[in-house]
């Protein structure tokens, strides 16, 4: 049997089986991510929340994707047809491809890569183009609007979210996301590099388009922003698209700063437990301050959201990696030195 | 084999999208195909073992140079039938730079071999566990320390140029100023009036500076 997983067929059965044992249960989670939010959001602002459709409305994301699947696509005339359909599926398929480096367990990942985190970063950065392909291709004025907001927005809380990168791999020494949890053995990232992980977790909100940074979307001056146009399931792929993007990022913030699978209590009882499980627990951890942060920040403005991007995010993230360089050299940390 | 096979189909699809880049109508689509070449041209890239530019390829020209480039191309306002006008008046033009360009690709290539530099190198593998990523490092860093530097200042230049080209007093924007707004006081923006009946309030002299 083992044999025949190294012949070519039997490495391809093994990825494709890899592959769903990973996307099931992500669009399981993505599923009960709304459902999650929902709630959430009913308990911190005092009501119920779905509790309808089954047991503790448990079934409620299955009933809105019927529903979803049920309706009419409409495409606008005028919209350019072929981008008009394709910008909901590269965002959603650029969110689901991302998770194939990401390591769930020690050597748990569909593919171990080299440069890991590099591939996570570009396939990240790609995913602006899902909105502003989808805000150009509707032909419509108010999701154009909200493309562009949203382009500039990406563009600019990348480059702080890269310098962070860079300082976390100044200390692993390795872009190998397998070793960049291994390298937090000792001590987690978010301890020593506190600030970088908090302006992580900020860039990662604004990355996904999350409120406080929802001008993307913008409901309340641009309507829907670059989604207006969209209906059905073109429109569920886009929701998909975001909550899939959440929990990627929480995932990223897990692995480089939260230790990844690593126990947080490194003796007996605690480290049997199944690394998966810390994984899957601190990324929760991490959906729920996504899901906190969204009912209780008010959106900010645009010109604020771009101050804190270019004049708080980049120079404090600047100085601060050119200070752990600094550090790392003098005391002789620096790893493979 | 496999690779061979994967290797044929992305560099057929770069070709195609490069020449769709050129030929196509709509500026925006150019841009995409642009954009489909890049990333076909950074798996080539991976296909040739080199991941560390494969992928910075991807985040720097299609996640950031890209993005701007579709940002400016969406917002021009093209007249596509004044773009058509005059095509066969130009037409022997532009073919003439089409063939002094190729004649000059033609010489560059015909002169073309490695360099023996290049040729011995070939004659040692690369090490098998040492990542390309760190390889690249430790060249540049040492051996290419010098051109490294300049190119960035060089690229610093540019910056600073392009930021002083374009950059202008916008008097009539509203700015806020966090520093001001925090330190300001209750005593330098607040009083109390006595309005008067009918006779409405007056704002007094020392505060109309800071109210607005």
């Amino acid at each position: 049997m083992n044999a025949f997983f190294e012949t070519n067929i039997g490495i391809l059965i093994l990825t494709v089986l890899e592959s769903l044992a990973l996307i099931v249960p992500l669009l399981i989670g993505v599923a009960y991510l709304t459902y999650a939010e929902r709630r959430v959001m009913g308990a911190i602002q005092l009501r119920k929340g779905p509790n309808m459709v089954g047991p503790f409305g448990l079934m409620q994301p299955f009933a809105d994707a019927l529903k979803m699947l049920m309706k009419e696509t409409i495409i606008p005339t005028g919209a350019d047809r072929i981008l008009f359909v394709l910008a909901p599926m590269i965002t959603f398929g650029l969110a689901v491809v991302a998770w194939a480096v990401i390591p769930v367990n020690n050597h748990w990942a569909i593919a171990n890569i080299n440069v890991g985190i590099l591939y996570l970063f570009a396939v990240s950065s790609l995913g602006v183009y899902g909105i502003i392909i989808a805000g150009w291709a509707s032909n419509s004025k108010y999701a154009f609007f909200g493309a562009l907001r949203s382009a500039a927005q990406m563009v600019s809380y990348e480059v702080s979210m890269g310098f962070v990168i860079v300082t976390v791999l100044l200390c692993v020494g390795s872009l190998n996301l397998n070793d960049i949890v291994l390298a937090q053995r000792h001590i987690w990232f978010a301890i020593p590099l506190f600030p970088l992980f908090i302006i992580f977790f900020i860039s990662g909100l604004a990355e996904t388009n999350r409120a406080p940074f929802d001008l993307a979307e913008g409901e309340s001056e641009i309507v829907a922003g670059f989604f207006v146009e969209y209906s059905a399931m073109s429109f569920a792929l886009f929701f998909l698209g975001e909550y899939a993007n959440m929990i990627l990022i929480s995932a990223m913030t897990t692995t480089l700063f939260l230790g990844g699978w690593l126990s947080p209590i490194p003796f007996a009882p605690f480290t049997m437990v199944p690394g998966v499980l810390w994984f899957l627990l601190k990324v929760m951890i991490c959906l729920f301050v996504f899901i906190w942060v969204r009912a209780t920040l008010p959106r900010l403005r645009y010109d604020q959201l771009m101050a804190l991007g270019w004049k708080v995010f980049l120079p404090i993230t600047l100085v601060y990696l050119v200070l752990v360089a600094g550090v790392m050299e003098y005391c002789g940390w620096l790893p493979h030195a | 084999m496999i690779a061979n096979i994967v290797f044929d189909i992305v560099a057929l699809i770069l070709l195609v999208s490069a020449v769709m880049v050129v030929t196509s109508r709509n500026p925006v689509h150019a841009v995409l195909f642009l954009i489909v070449a890049f990333l076909n041209a950074a798996v080539l890239f991976l296909l040739a073992g080199a991941e560390f530019l494969a992928f910075i390829l991807a985040i720097v020209y299609v996640g950031a140079v890209a993005v701007l480039f579709m940002f400016v191309v969406m917002m021009l306002d093209v007249d596509f039938s004044a773009l058509r006008q005059g095509f066969q008046r130009y037409a022997p033009i532009g073919a003439l730079v089409a063939l002094a360009l190729f004649g000059e690709l033609a010489l560059v290539f015909a002169a073309f071999q490695l360099s023996p530099g290049a040729a011995a190198s070939r004659l040692y593998p690369a090490p098998q566990h040492v990542t390309n990523t760190v390889a690249l490092g430790e060249l540049i860093y040492t051996h290419y320390l010098v051109l490294f530097q300049l190119s960035g200042i060089i690229l610093l230049v540019a910056m600073i140029g392009a930021i002083v080209l374009t950059h202008r007093e916008r008097k009539r924007a509203k700015r806020q100023d966090l520093l001001a707004q925090h330190a300001r006081t209750p005593a330098q923006t607040l009083s109390m009036v006595r309005a008067g009946l009918g006779q409405g309030a007056e704002i007094p002299d020392e505060k109309k500076e800071t109210i607005r």
